[in-house]
């Protein structure tokens, strides 16, 4: 394997030596002593990952055209990065508890192979290799959400996203199957080229768009969703509606502007309408939960419906806006389920009744989550707000202003219930608060890069420029 | 470093010197002592616009800066002011700094207080000195926000409630708002070229009118949601008796001049024709506004509420005047809006002060406290008198401007409007007097408030700012009028280019 080989796929070798390594690790530590190291050592060798990740490099492809890679996907593949270690972060304490201790390194090495499996997707340029990914990217997560097996509700969590996926991935199947039928080829240039947007090519379409819908959960496909996010174990959340969210709507967005641009009346159509429903659905459901986890669940739903106006636009503003938003979501999301997180450690408490008069025993929590709420809502002058604007920029900018005016009204919905958190944290009385605690360092090393992530991507133009320079359209 | 920027600069050094702040009991007075270097610099800074333009400085704008900012969006960070931005910003410091001495007595998470006060002032100035579309969007947002913690928060009565609903409203308004500014961004360009943000270029160009069809309600009722439109005003009501008296002040005061400032600063300058097509629609909506406030005050029991609704009634008069869209119209607006902010900001406080005595607000529960507070009932008085429009007063001054302004079209459905909206003076008459009557005169009914202290040295210092600016502008409006009628110029051509009456 030559040296340009390597660079080209330093993510995905990276991160196998990485997910090597901690197993190599786990051989010689003694389970007697504890393997808290370990943990350690995989934030510190992600952290290197992460770094290389940003080391610049040409645009290339390998084996025969199956693996592509260029500024954009490194990007994308860089903003997971960012994410999954923010991930890794927040898991310290949790994985510090006796049930889980003697798993970490279990833990460790199933996040890794899913985010092996998301760079390998995203850097598909045929279907297969797509297919492949996808799977090594979901397989871990089921097992990832069935952590906490002694839970029934983890263990359910588990066994709905394993079924729902693997229907997903049958319904998504039948999609290649049809191209491959229609085109005679999997590969995406050659797909592309080939596509006439025939009855059958478009039946197709609709069933792969289907699959990926159900890995975004977007509406009607979303109903998974809620009840893995509770079940699952906390950091397992996170890492579904942030990273693994997020993987697939960059992979979705590549595919849509590179392989289907011949349809784009067609998936412009499907999209408005799925877009309008994910938008209202989430924040409508989202109001009436009490459970955190499942409230977050169904914003994170919402937030999707947000992330298509910047697909149905079709422009390369539309895929700018769709990445910096992305990035914007994953220091806003995990910096709301970093406070989720540290509060569910500490005080095993989750529903939002809780958090009543959060404000008074842990000030600095609640400021971080209200901020992480206001970023999520768009409200200057956090990012959130610069990256919903750019994305209403980029639907108006082809003329769906309607599309818009709905997205900003869902705006109003989702403002209401974030705000409901703030309410409970600054003025609902309670009389057995959360008792005031010290948050360890790695939650705060985690909401501090959150928190800095927030206030920093909205500001720093140059970062949206940088992402712009490397979008393409239509 | 520019001389606008500083005003939001300030305010910024001010919430960091709070946040390191060690003794919690300094707080008032950093922030005393930030918003006070703001009022010197918004002296200074009317000074320097008044001698630039004696000087023969004609540009639109002075002052002006601008920074790229989002390249690829054409999005900068421009600032510059004219007559009106100055006077407005010269209003909010005003406001801004009695705001501060009013809420002397904060105990409860004052550091907080401060800090969110002091934020919504910041997101005040820089709308103001805004002449970016996005920045100024961006600052709007950044004033709606606070109002929910500091009514939540420190609010009393059902404050939760009021300060969602107020919440939620004003970001309504916002979201239309947002819908406007996009339309106005991608119809910048009509002959190609590249989309801009920037008010001064887009009043250059027309935009097509089947867009400004489209997006003038939109913006105009984005705008007019702050400016207490009827029938979006109902968040107003609610929302000012519920707060802190400082927050009452800063919001009656000068967060609803933004509305007023935006309709016409953006909504009419920059779309016209739609404006002169469908400005009917809006002038029954302000005139019901205007009346409909009036009465709502009158049948009003509780000192807030009255005032509250009063609020509505004046800020619908600025939208009012605004519609008529002539230059001595234009003219009042602008004055009515400082002359509304200053007077309703000394309301405010002196029934935040009052309450802080009584512990009530229900004028029926009161009365006789002339003899017992003298200060404040006389200040109270005053308010009022300006408010009911004496000359002498600045209330006097804007309103007389506006109905003559409205008075000069001559088509009857101007004149009918004018004539329904005049009468809202009587109205105003009466529930002024009302009050006076029933709170300040007669028997003390409580004896418990026959030994009630009087005004202490920082209330004082509040209401005597707001009294001396309310009188000067009654005695001497010459400069204002004319500072403020010189930068409607442009304006105005660019409206009478289109339709000249």
């Amino acid at each position: 394997m030559s040296s340009e080989t390597f660079i080209l796929m330093r993510h995905e070798l990276l991160l196998t030596a990485a997910a090597l390594l901690v197993l190599i690790a786990e051989i010689f530590t003694d389970p007697r002593k504890g393997r808290g190291g370990i943990s350690i050592l995989s934030i510190i060798v992600y952290s290197i990952v992460t770094l290389a990740g940003f080391i610049p490099s040409g645009d290339g492809s390998l084996f025969g055209g199956m693996y592509i890679t260029d500024g954009t996907r490194l990007l994308m593949k860089n903003i997971l990065n960012i994410g999954v270690l923010l991930v890794l972060i927040q898991s310290v304490d949790w994985l510090k508890k006796e049930e889980n201790s003697g798993r970490l390194s279990e833990y460790i090495i199933l996040v890794l192979s899913t985010i092996i499996g998301m760079n390998f997707m995203i850097s598909a340029g045929h279907f297969l290799m797509f297919y492949i990914g996808l799977e090594l990217a979901t397989i871990p997560i089921t097992a990832l959400a069935a952590f906490e097996r002694y839970r029934n509700k983890s263990a359910e969590g588990g066994i709905k996203l394993i079924f729902s996926s693997a229907l997903s991935s049958g319904i998504l199947l039948y999609g290649l199957s049809i191209f491959y039928g229609t085109t005679g080829t999997l590969y995406f240039s050659e797909v592309s080229s080939l596509f006439r947007g025939e009855n059958l090519q478009i039946l197709g379409f609709i069933f792969f768009l289907a699959g990926m819908a159900f890995k975004i959960s977007l509406v009607p496909f979303h109903l998974w969703a809620a009840d893995v996010y509770e079940g699952a174990p906390v950091n397992i959340t996170s890492y579904l509606s942030v990273v693994s969210k997020g993987a697939a709507v960059f992979i979705l967005i590549i595919i849509l502007f590179t392989v289907f641009p011949v349809i784009i009346d067609v998936w412009q159509k499907t999209i408005y309408v799925i877009a309008v429903l994910t938008m209202t659905i989430g924040n409508l459901f989202a109001i009436r939960q009490q459970n955190l986890k499942r409230f977050l669940a169904f914003s994170s739903i919402s937030q999707a419906g947000y992330i298509l106006l910047g697909f149905i636009s079709g422009n390369e503003l539309g895929m700018a806006t769709v990445i910096y938003y992305i990035l914007v979501y994953v220091f806003s999301n995990l910096g709301a389920f970093g406070v989720v997180t540290a509060i569910s450690n500490a005080a095993g408490k989750e529903n939002m009744d809780d958090y009543n008069g959060l404000y008074q025993t842990n000030p600095k929590l609640s400021l971080a989550m209200t901020l992480s709420l206001f970023s999520l809502a768009g409200i200057p002058p956090v990012a959130g707000f610069f990256g919903k604007f750019f994305l209403f920029t980029a639907a108006a900018q082809e003329g769906f202003y309607i599309l818009v005016l709905i997205a900003v009204l869902n705006t109003i919905i989702s403002l209401y219930f974030y705000l409901l958190v703030v309410k409970a944290m600054f003025m609902n009385k309670n009389e057995t608060p959360i008792v005031k605690f010290r948050s360890t360092f790695s939650t705060k090393l985690a909401l501090g890069l959150c928190i800095a992530g927030i206030v920093v991507t909205g500001f720093a133009s140059s970062l949206f420029e940088m992402i712009r320079n490397l979008s393409f359209g239509v | 470093m520019d001389i606008l920027s500083l005003f939001v600069i300030i305010p910024f050094l001010t919430i960091t010197g709070i946040l390191f702040l060690k003794d919690e009991k300094k707080v008032q007075l950093v922030s005393a002592f930030g918003m006070g270097i703001q009022l010197i610099m918004a002296g200074i800074l009317i000074f320097l616009y008044l001698s630039a333009r004696h000087a023969g400085n004609t540009d639109e704008m002075l002052f002006m800066k601008d920074f790229v900012w989002f390249k690829s969006l054409n999005i900068h960070y421009a600032v510059g002011v004219d007559g009106i931005s100055v006077a407005m910003i010269g209003l909010t410091s005003l406001v801004v700094f009695a705001g501060i001495f009013a809420s002397w007595e904060v105990e409860f998470l004052r550091k907080e207080f401060f800090i969110s006060l002091i934020l919504l002032a910041s997101g005040v100035f820089g709308f103001f000195i805004s002449i970016d579309l996005f920045t100024m969007f961006l600052f709007y947002e950044l004033a709606v926000i606070p109002m929910y913690l500091l009514i939540g928060i420190w609010g009393s009565g059902p404050k939760e409630y009021s300060a969602m609903k107020l919440t939620l409203m004003l970001m309504g308004g916002s979201a239309l708002l947002l819908l406007g500014i996009l339309g106005i961004y991608f119809n910048s360009a009509p002959d190609g070229g590249q989309y801009t943000y920037n008010i001064l270029e887009i009043s250059k160009i027309t935009i097509p009118i089947e867009a400004q069809r489209f997006f003038f309600p939109m913006t105009f009722v984005g705008f007019g949601v702050l400016g207490a439109l009827f029938p979006f005003h109902t968040w107003s009501p609610d929302g000012h008796a519920s707060a802190p008296t400082a927050v009452s002040m800063l919001h009656a005061g000068v967060l609803m001049k933004l509305g007023g400032y935006g309709a016409f600063r953006v909504a009419i300058f920059l779309m016209p024709e739609a404006a002169q097509e469908l400005s009917w629609i809006f002038i029954i909506l302000t005139s019901i506004s205007v009346v409909y406030g009036a009465f709502g005050a009158v049948v009003q029991k509780d000192l807030k509420y009255i005032n509250a609704y009063s609020s509505v009634s004046h800020c619908g008069l600025v939208l009012f005047a605004v519609l008529m869209m002539n230059q001595t119209a234009l003219n009042g607006a602008v004055i009515q809006m400082i002359s509304h902010g200053l007077m309703t900001a000394l309301f405010f406080a002196l029934i935040g002060m009052i309450y802080g005595r009584t512990h009530t607000r229900m004028i029926d529960q009161m009365g006789g406290l002339m003899k017992v507070i003298p200060f404040l009932s006389v200040a109270y008085v005053i308010a009022g008198l300006a408010s009911l429009g004496l000359p002498g007063l600045s209330g006097f001054v804007a309103e007389m401007t506006v109905f003559v302004g409205a008075f000069q079209h001559i088509d009857t459905f101007h004149r009918v409007a004018t004539i329904v909206v005049v009468s809202s003076i009587v109205i105003t008459a009466v529930y002024i007097l009302r009050v006076v009557a029933i709170l300040l005169l007669g028997p003390t009914k409580d004896p418990h408030y026959e030994h009630l202290p009087d005004a202490k040295w920082y209330e004082k210092l509040s209401v005597v700012t707001l009294i001396a600016s309310v009188a000067a502008i009654g005695m001497a409006p010459l400069w204002l009028s004319t500072m403020i009628g010189k930068s409607l110029h442009p304006i105005v051509e660019k409206i009478i280019a289109i339709s000249p009456f």
